[in-house]
């Protein structure tokens, strides 16, 4: 890639920083050079979040259907998948999909369910009641 | 306080901060440098583990390695600590700050206030320098903004004990033994050695073989998991290859930029040679992906679409494979 190739399109990151890429000049010599954006790979960002924001409404839908528990939706809101919001909250992968299940999360105890919310940044309230 | 420490921008946040701390002690060395010594250019497929919902593909080592191999090449000692405790980490910083040492700290990205709320994913590898404290707020040097920023003690903690795969657990790191002058000749040999073997290795899914085999999978990928899935998958890959930190085309031009210093520091016109031809080969990544780009942006799957693309991919394999060979034999 030349230095005159690297792409200064539109990004999501343009506003806080450019970005260094490595790039030829015009004597052959790599430098240093800075780029705003790539529509490649903003598009592609911009399909995993929307993927993301697909899923939260699936599990909210679910949530609401008493399908699943409100657990499920605050980790997809917060970009979690199961190992990570276990590692988070201290608690085993298999318990916390049983913490899924709606008849299991209303007899969850106060300190479980505190350690949920403390992770997610709610309280108990917003924890368990979810809006439509 | 304030440590007198000069911030550089760079790719890749593990070479910038090794260049950056190294630089702090009067060791003038590249970004590319560091990631070549280090052998920090791989390909690899990682089967059985999803990341965002996608397979796991690679373009570098494992976090952390790069710094590990540079330093045991160059002769360096590096001192790192891990903390369960996160009072002990803020203190054991503080020290350091206030002896003047400016210390590189393993996070979390998801909590990281001065990204945009975009790219704060599950991260865990990051890397960055803190170089002094003014009232409650580190000083920050991130080496892929251009720009120093600020974090308050309670942002900082909490991206140095994020949780999840590769959690910190507040590690910190900083040089502490050098040499007189750093011998990077020999460091070179050794570090260019490492990476044509890792390329070359006769394993299925890593370097040249893993390439063509992920060129494999996503022929099938249509049929097998469905335009959407099969959508998702090939951003998932364009991500990993071109996202902040990889200085473009998967590494290769990082890469490619090591090799041409390094042919002045070994007088090995060879080298430069191959530099360009690396070169060719992160044009050619870059290609695969804007070809790519075109069938998720049009949400299409037309197979011949995803056949053109798996062919692109087998001809880089089939190029590094080639060009790992040479490079094995020009050092």
């Amino acid at each position: 890639m030349k230095t005159n190739e690297v792409p200064q399109d539109k990004s999501h990151l343009e506003s806080v920083s450019r970005e260094v890429y490595y790039a030829v000049d015009e004597n052959g010599e790599y430098k240093k050079a800075l780029s705003s954006g790539w529509d490649v790979k903003t598009i592609a960002l911009e399909n995993a979040l929307e993927e993301i924001e697909r899923r939260v409404e699936d599990a909210k839908r679910r949530v609401l259907e008493n399908k699943t528990s409100p657990i499920e939706y605050y980790m997809e809101l917060h970009k979690m998948d199961v190992p990570v919001l276990a590692s988070y909250v201290g608690i085993w992968q298999w318990r916390v999909k049983r913490h899924f299940k709606p008849s299991v999360f209303k007899k969850l105890s106060a300190k479980t369910l505190q350690k949920y919310a403390d992770v997610f940044e709610v309280s108990i309230a917003q924890l368990q009641q979810i809006k439509p | 306080m304030k440590i007198d420490f000069t911030h550089n921008q760079s790719a890749h946040c593990e070479n910038g901060v090794v260049s950056n701390l190294m630089g702090y002690k009067g060791f003038k060395i590249s970004e590319p440098m560091v990631f070549g010594i280090g052998s920090g250019l791989l390909f690899c497929y990682i089967p059985f583990l999803m990341v965002n919902h996608a397979p796991a593909i690679t373009y570098r080592a494992m976090p952390g390695l790069i710094f590990k191999r540079f330093a045991k090449r160059v002769g360096i000692k590096i001192q790192r600590e891990k903390f369960s405790n996160k009072e002990k980490a803020k203190a054991r910083l503080d020290e350091n700050l206030r002896k003047d040492n400016p210390v590189g700290l393993q996070v979390g990205v998801y909590n990281l206030v001065y990204f945009p709320d975009e790219y704060r994913f599950h991260f865990n590898a990051h890397n960055l320098v803190v170089y002094g404290k003014e009232e409650d707020r580190y000083l920050i040097s991130d080496p892929v903004m251009e720009t120093v920023t600020t974090l308050t003690e309670k942002q900082l903690e909490k991206v140095r004990f994020a949780k999840g795969a590769f959690a910190p657990k507040g590690h910190m790191y900083y040089p502490i033994e050098f040499p007189k002058d750093l011998k990077l000749e020999k460091a070179i040999v050794k570090g260019i050695k490492h990476t044509c073997r890792d390329m070359l290795a006769p394993v299925p899914f890593v370097g040249a073989k893993g390439i063509r085999k992920v060129a494999g999978l996503i022929r099938k990928w249509p049929k097998k998991k469905g335009v959407k899935v099969a959508n998702h998958y090939l951003g998932q890959v364009v991500r990993m290859q071109e996202e902040i930190g990889t200085g473009g085309g998967g590494f290769r031009y990082i890469y490619a930029a090591f090799l041409q210093e390094s042919s002045k520091i070994l007088k090995n016109d060879q080298l430069s040679e191959l530099s360009k031809e690396m070169t060719e080969i992160g044009d050619l990544w870059r290609d695969f992906a804007v070809d790519a780009s075109r069938i998720y942006k049009n949400r299409s799957a037309l197979d011949d679409a995803y056949n053109k693309v798996a062919d692109q991919l087998n001809t880089i394999g089939n190029k590094e494979e080639a060009f790992f060979k040479k490079l094995k034999k020009a050092i």
